[in-house]
């Protein structure tokens, strides 16, 4: 059997605090989107995917000592991990677990609640180092005693996506036997703002793939998988496995994707072949589709230049959960996975019309469907574009 | 030379740091993008923050953009006629 | 396997490269340490030079060094390494946003202040499509990058990767590296970090990157051969695993000939360092960098600049040497770095 096993997940999301509620959300097209609470910003008017829990409320839950320094994205993070250990069959992660993580900004909401604290208040100085996405991956590691390879990767939206992969050839090459894998960012008023002045954000519920698609809506999220190698798995459920995977730069801009779709083109490809598949054996697309102009576009563009004139069934999740960022990609691998597990299409929500230019449908309507290999996107700035294969264990 | 076309030229050298270049140097009919002085997509949604932040002046749709960036003349027009301070 | 080979190479630092022949150093009065200036016009078209940010410009300007003298144009992939990522570009976004109260704000700074800015800007540059990756663990980041790079390579997929690893300083952002204790209180000269018995250490921004074939050409410095990386780990457990990581490059401790150690004078942690000066590697040429180019994230890539310096001139210079042992033609070469006891990373290098 190809590829590499996942024996365990977890999910925090604004469409559920775990893979169970998720699952149901995504079954009955609840989306997640409201107007930002949590996060205390002055573009309140923005409809954003936020996890409606506090920090404090998280903090309880996973009963850390008050004076404790972990990041929102390692506060949700590390609940995304507990539901990971507790239905990997471990009571605690053995000592030699790897763990890559994918974010892109990290612990900025803790730079940003006190950037003007730091001088006059000690109290807070503990988050200081909380600015680079590092800090953040070490919190979650110290919660579940994880010492060996720890790393993060931080590609902007592909981030999670390229934890994956790396997990993955860490396993094939044999450099690990266990890693968890995923990612985590949260809302922030510096992400919210940054994308507001690109302006692309949309001011309603995001529309994927649709003609009138005018921006995305901003989410948070944590969600890791784990990876096993062949040896260790015994008699252990797998869950899929993840059997394709590609990189490549679509070298065009800095934030914008190309007209032609290059760099998406060449990252689906690449998993494709990685996979040992050809493209008619994609049953499902877990497309990026941000809603944005420019990335469904290119996205689309990208997929008839792979599959011709039949693309398989493909939606895009954004718009249940928002765009997540570092995390989209682990995010929708588990959407992949449980595609795949209860044979089933999740639909892209508030699509109304095709794009003039490529004429795509995107599957709207809940669907029960045999699903054996699924294709995800992931698309960054910086020209990142991640594919990632999920299978079937058969 | 009216004052606004000065004065757009000594905003743009500043504000997309185009710091080897003098207000001189930028013609009235000069292509911004392109062949001409070569800026680039970002440079043109910095030219929006411009609009709004000197002369109050919002635009909803970043593609209506390319028409007004084309020259400082195209520029010093849509401001005249559009401008709220 | 192929072998991976060291072709190329280039660094900014506060030292210039020439530091290694001529042996006269930059002394710095002062905690924080620019990185020296460097023509940036030589290389980066000064309509894209006006937007970066130093961390960019450092790391555009040295690939295109290490790429050029390794003679590759399009490398099959390029993997950063970076800790604290695009700091000024993130500072300035923060600081218009706090300030304007989320009034309006330029895009410019938010799109640069992303952590794979360089990475993005180096693909842009070369038009390189090939995998791109950054990597930010703290101390660990450019050894993560390096990670990285064997599992490239083990695919044989790819025959020149360019890696490296960048850091820049930002004002407010490094400032407040004083106020949590990262940075030393009272100000020192660099040359005397080793000696100065307190906590804290000197920060600084530096850029290495290299060329790293399957091919040896003549250019060719050294042969890189693995890397570990450990988030934490307990003094005692550190020997132990210094000697797994050896056995499993079949070598053996006497193998060794030059360790290159990441001492920052910071009283609380140099210990790791010291126990193995005096222990371990008591008989080894023991060679330090960071009281002439000063500590940040991703400098282990100026230890591996060195390090591919000493193994193709068979010496070390002295400028660089932490005690009187002798190494005549050095042919394996230990990194062993870390940051406030966390993050630690060996890397292996040896003469091809």
């Amino acid at each position: 059997m190809r590829g590499v096993a996942v024996t365990g997940m977890g999910l925090v999301s604004a469409i559920g605090n775990n893979i169970v509620e998720a699952h149901t959300s995504l079954k009955n097209g609840k989306e997640g989107i409201s107007l930002p609470e949590i996060l205390k910003t002055g573009l309140k008017d923005l409809p954003v995917g936020e996890i409606k829990l506090s920090n404090s409320d998280i903090s309880n839950i996973l009963q850390l000592p008050d004076d404790h320094s972990y990041t929102r994205a390692a506060l949700i993070g590390t609940l995304a991990i507990k539901e990971l250990l507790s239905n990997s069959g471990f009571d605690n992660f053995p000592e030699d677990t790897g763990f890559i993580s994918g974010t892109s900004i990290g612990g900025i909401d803790k730079t940003e609640e006190h950037f003007h604290n730091y001088k006059d208040h000690p109290e807070y100085r503990k988050y200081i180092q909380a600015q680079h996405p590092g800090f953040t991956t070490e919190k979650i590691a110290e919660y579940f005693g994880l010492k060996e390879v720890v790393t993060t990767i931080s590609t902007a939206c592909s981030s999670s996506a390229n934890a994956i992969m790396m997990g993955a050839r860490m396993i094939e090459s044999g450099k690990l036997k266990r890693v968890i894998v995923g990612g985590s960012d949260c809302l922030t008023k510096f992400t919210l703002n940054g994308f507001n002045s690109l302006k692309i954000l949309s001011d309603q519920k995001s529309k994927p793939f649709d003609n009138d698609r005018n921006g995305l809506n901003l989410g948070e999220a944590a969600a890791y998988i784990m990876l096993e190698a062949r040896e260790l798995i015994g008699d252990k459920k797998i869950l899929g496995r993840v059997s394709g995977f590609g990189n490549a730069n679509d070298a065009f801009h800095q934030t914008a994707s190309s007209e032609n779709g290059e760099g998406a083109y060449l990252a689906i490809s690449q998993a494709i072949k990685k996979a040992k598949l050809s493209a008619s054996e994609i049953d499902f697309i877990n497309a990026h589709g941000t809603g944005t102009r420019n990335n469904d576009l290119s996205e689309s563009v990208a997929l008839k230049r792979i599959f011709g004139d039949t693309v398989p069934d493909f939606s895009s999740t954004k718009a249940f959960t928002g765009h997540t960022l570092g995390a989209a990609g682990a995010v929708e691998a588990i959407f992949s996975l449980l595609a795949i597990q209860n044979a089933e299409i999740y639909p892209n929500l508030n699509f109304n019309s095709e794009m003039a230019e490529t004429g795509l449908v995107p599957v709207t309507e809940f669907q029960k469907k045999e699903i054996r290999t699924v294709l995800s996107n992931s698309f960054g700035f910086g020209g990142n574009c991640t594919s990632l294969i999920f299978q079937k264990d058969e | 030379m009216s004052d606004l076309h000065t004065e757009l030229k000594k905003s743009i050298i500043e504000q997309l740091n185009l710091e080897d270049m003098e207000v001189s140097e930028i013609e009235n009919d000069e292509h911004l993008f392109g062949d001409g002085l070569g800026l680039d997509s970002i440079d043109a949604l910095e030219l929006i923050v411009l609009l709004e932040k000197d002369y109050g002046i919002k635009l909803t749709d970043p593609n209506q953009g390319k028409e007004i960036f084309n020259s400082i003349n195209t520029m010093a027009d849509f401001i005249e006629k559009n401008r709220t301070r | 396997m192929s072998k991976i080979y060291i072709n190329g190479i280039s660094s900014v630092s506060p030292q210039s490269e020439d530091i290694y022949e001529n042996e006269i150093p930059q002394t710095y009065n002062e905690n924080i340490l620019p990185a020296i200036n460097i023509d940036y016009k030589s290389l980066i078209k000064p309509m894209m030079l006006r937007r970066m940010s130093k961390a960019v410009k450092m790391g555009l300007y040295c690939s295109k060094k290490a790429l050029q003298e390794a003679g590759i144009a399009d490398p099959g992939a390029i993997l950063v390494g970076t800790g604290q990522g695009c700091m000024q570009d993130t500072e300035k976004f923060m600081s218009n946003m706090l300030e304007s109260e989320e009034g309006l704000l330029s895009p410019t700074s938010f799109i640069q202040s992303t952590h794979n800015t360089v990475a993005g800007q180096i693909a842009l540059d070369l038009k390189c499509k090939g995998h791109n990756m950054t990597f930010t663990q703290n101390s660990a980041s450019f050894e993560t990058a390096l990670l990285d790079t064997v599992l490239l390579f083990e695919d044989e997929q790819v025959q020149n990767i360019l890696v490296g690893g960048v850091d820049e300083t930002s004002e407010e952002f490094t400032g407040f590296q004083k106020l949590d204790g990262q940075i030393k209180e009272a100000s020192i000269n660099n040359l005397d970090l080793f000696a100065s018995g307190t906590s804290g250490t000197i920060i600084s921004e530096s850029a290495a990157f290299f060329t790293l074939s399957s091919e040896k050409n003549d250019s060719t410095y050294a042969e890189f051969k693995d890397v570990q990386i450990i988030n934490k780990v307990e003094k005692s457990d550190l020997i132990s695993k210094i000697e797994e990581f050896l056995s499993r490059n079949k070598l053996r401790l006497a193998d060794i000939d030059a360790v290159i150690l990441g001492r920052n004078g910071d009283s609380r942690f140099d210990h790791y360092y010291e126990d193995l000066q005096q222990g371990l590697f008591a008989e080894k040429c023991q060679v330090g960098f960071k009281h002439l180019v000063g500590d940040n994230n991703s400098v282990s890539s100026y230890a591996f600049w060195l390090a591919s310096k000493i193994l193709k001139e068979k010496r070390i210079s002295q400028i660089f040497k932490l005690n009187a042992v002798n190494c005549n033609a050095p042919r394996n070469i230990l990194i062993y770095n870390q940051y406030l006891g966390r993050n630690h990373g060996l890397i292996l290098l040896q003469s091809h």
